[in-house]
């Protein structure tokens, strides 16, 4: 018998501000699978992004999302990145006055009490964060700055793949974490998703450039048009998108 | 309204924590106020003349004066007449002599307040003066201060014990006419704390008051009067809680600080008292003075972290008289549900050189009102004078307010004065952001909550910080939108 899916999602259709988003999506990540979803502005990637991670202002309006077998919808936010959702956000907020080696120590504590682990305690957990810090490149300095206040735009989502680096999620959504990045960071990006694909972990990196697909090579590519897969492939579909852009789908949509 | 914004909400409904009553025998004169009452007070306390022609006089002028109505805060008539302006615990003889004497009932409401006087004894290190409703009731560490020459005890002790040092500093900050609640004060105060630190000598530990009102009906007047002679430095720590009634009630203090030359005083506060249901029924009115006066080098900080009161008017103040005198204030002030505060401080510069430093954080949540009011006068012969004053608001959800009210006075041209004003909400953003990395609505907002506080909490003594930040947590329940 197959291993469960981490994620399973079904005819999933969603709603911001009443304005249908999602219209429809099917999509299963297998273990140790990396998928890239891409498509044009407003075709629901980053909705989708936010479903999953239980944003309140979408509202899921039909259809269902399993996560390690079980219902996810069903989730508060705060239950999903316990069980190990993670989501990048496009715009990560900045939380003065709260150290960023606080936060992540609160995090990842709330984390493993509701694994039934201990908490780490403050000595093994500079260990860990000093590790990870490496791993991301950052400097060490970023530790005692109050959450990505004053962090380039750069920073910020290295400080977000440092998080991810810690918690270690078992399903991570990168919502477009590689736009703005220079080379350097696309790469640290692309080695923070390498070192998740193992077995019971997946990944779901949204993306509207294939540029990232250079160094990370997914899977599977799916094309996200007007709130539904449009066509699924390989890395082969990303470059095909590169080159001839979304005006295929363009056309079809209005077909 | 959003679904984080509901969670928030119950949270802001959690209940006072300290709401309990201890049923303990006390001993109280009927409501009213009159030249009797004042003269009762004093007997009871077996006060020296002066003492009593001191309440009088101020009692004399409090008659000819009129509740302020200048302040951002909003209240119906207090009747002064309905006041039981004296309620002590009974014990069976007088006062006692040591902790083994308190009534064990209210050695158990302090435990319930986390204030176990025999535990503080042992570890903490820090000297306790205990006031329970109006009487001071046991005093820890009296003996080993009084090693080094530190007098610590309750004020009605003192007015016997030292009535010299008495008459010399009482009214000499905050004068008996200084204001209308101070005046009542200085009429009808039943007890309180009195610290002196001669000439040279560095407290060896924290000294601390805690503050409880018990009795119903019951107004809490009690006066602080701490002398830090030349070169002395002493830190000191203020308590407050009281029991969940339906009725408000007073509470007016007087705090009186002297830091003569070259000495430093450090007074931080954590008030707790009880701010009245989430409707606004009962609750504390916190009308309070509290000043101190700086010599030569001299320096006096006020730290407080305000989370309690219906209603809360306190502007601690520092006249810095001496040249080099510096005045510092640090504030947290929380308003959840219907409470009110109208807080801050005045720095005034009399001496060349002296300079003032104003931090003030406003939270606001559920329907409170916080108003941040800051003096800043430079007189004309404070040369170099210096002052910054910032004044930070965190507004919780879309019912509350936050008001700022900086004044500022310049009579000389070598004052510098700077001014810093921002205001900021909790955002979805944020509090989705940290739900995302597994943290609760609750934690996610004490998180940011304390984030934006921290410049204030790393002034307190480290014990008092870990209470503040957990007073915020609780007093911050239910609160987001």
């Amino acid at each position: 018998m197959a291993n469960t899916p981490v994620l399973e999602i079904k005819d999933l259709q969603a709603k911001v501000n009443d304005t249908p988003i999602l219209r429809g999506i099917n999509l299963t990540l297998q273990q140790g699978e990396v998928h890239a979803i891409m498509g044009p502005n407003g075709s629901g990637k980053s909705t989708l992004a936010n479903v999953l991670a239980g944003r309140e202002d979408y509202v899921v309006t039909g259809g269902s999302v399993k996560y390690q077998g079980k219902d996810l919808l069903g989730l508060s936010p705060e239950e999903r990145a316990r069980e190990g959702v993670f989501l990048a956000f496009q715009y990560p907020v900045e939380i003065p006055g709260v150290s960023n080696s606080y936060f992540l120590r609160t995090a990842l504590n709330a984390i493993r009490t509701h694994r039934g682990q201990d908490p780490v305690d403050a000595m093994d957990f500079l260990k860990l964060i000093k590790e990870k810090m490496k791993f991301v490149e950052m400097d060490p300095k970023f530790q005692n700055r109050a959450v990505n206040q004053g962090f380039s735009g750069g920073e910020k989502k290295r400080n977000e793949i440092l998080q991810m680096a810690i918690l270690e999620p078992t399903l991570a959504i990168l919502d477009e974490t590689d736009s703005g990045l220079d080379i350097d960071a696309l790469r640290i990006v692309a080695e923070g998703v390498n070192a998740l694909r193992k077995e019971n972990h997946a990944v779901l990196v949204v993306t509207h450039y294939q540029r990232l697909l250079d160094y990370l090579i997914p899977d599977f590519v799916h094309v996200l048009v007007d709130g539904k897969i449009a066509r699924s492939g390989d890395k082969g579909l990303a470059l095909e998108l590169e080159e001839k852009g979304y005006a295929e789908f363009d056309s079809s949509a209005t077909a | 309204m959003s679904e984080s914004a509901s969670k928030i909400e119950e949270l802001i409904d959690r209940e006072y924590e300290h709401g309990f009553v201890t049923d303990i025998d006390t001993d109280e004169i009927p409501a009213g106020l009159n030249e009797d009452v004042i003269r009762i007070i004093s007997a009871k306390k077996d006060e020296p003349e002066f003492m009593l022609e001191w309440r009088l006089k101020a009692f004399r002028h409090w008659q000819t004066m009129e509740e302020p109505k200048w302040h951002n805060v909003h209240y119906p008539p207090i009747n002064y007449q309905d006041i039981v302006y004296y309620s002590a615990p009974k014990s069976k003889d007088d006062m006692p002599k040591s902790l083994d004497e308190v009534d064990p009932e209210l050695l158990a409401t302090y435990d319930k307040l986390g204030i176990p006087l025999h535990e503080r004894e042992r570890l903490a290190g820090v000297a306790v003066d205990a006031v329970f409703d109006s009487v001071s009731v046991a005093t820890t560490f009296k003996d080993k201060l009084a090693e080094v020459g530190i007098i610590f005890g309750s004020f009605s002790e003192a007015v016997r014990e030292h009535p010299d040092l008495i008459q010399k500093y009482l009214g000499s900050v905050v004068p008996v006419g200084d204001n209308y609640f101070a005046a009542l004060n200085s009429a009808v105060f039943s007890d309180g704390s009195f610290c002196f630190i001669p000439k040279g000598v560095r407290s060896p530990m924290e000294l601390s008051t805690y503050f409880r009102i018990n009795a119903a009906n019951t107004g809490q007047f009690e006066r602080t009067l701490i002398v830090a002679e030349e070169g002395a430095h002493v830190s000191y720590l203020e308590g407050c809680t009281a029991p969940m009634r339906d009725e408000n009630q007073l509470h007016a203090a007087v705090v009186e600080l002297v830091a003569l030359d070259n000495a430093e005083i450090k007074y931080s506060t954590v008030q707790n008292w009880y701010p009245g249901d989430k409707n606004g029924k009962g609750g504390i009115y916190n009308f309070v003075t509290k000043r101190g006066i700086c010599q030569k080098n001299a320096k006096i900080s006020w730290t407080q972290v305000e989370t309690g009161s219906a209603i809360t008017w306190k502007y601690p103040s520092v006249i810095l008289k001496g040249d080099n005198s510096v005045g510092e204030f640090y504030s947290v002030a929380l308003t959840n549900n219907r409470q009110q505060a109208d807080t801050g401080t005045k720095m005034i510069h009399i001496g060349k050189n002296t300079k003032s430093n104003i931090l003030s954080k406003g939270i606001s949540a559920g329907h409170g009102q916080n108003a941040s009011r800051g003096l800043v006068k430079v007189m004309k012969g404070a040369d170099n004078a210096r002052n910054f004053t910032q004044c930070d608001s965190l507004l919780i959800g879309d019912k509350c307010g936050a008001h700022t009210f900086p004044y500022m006075e310049v009579r000389n041209p070598s004052a510098q004065v700077e001014h810093e004003a921002t205001t900021a909400k909790i955002s979805e953003d944020q509090l989705f952001y940290c739900m995302q990395r597994g943290l609760s609505a609750e934690d996610a907002v004490s998180l940011i909550v304390s984030g934006f506080c921290k410049e204030v909490f790393k002034e307190l003594p480290m014990e008092f910080a870990v209470e503040a930040t957990k007073l915020l947590g609780v007093s911050l329940e239910g609160s987001v939108g």
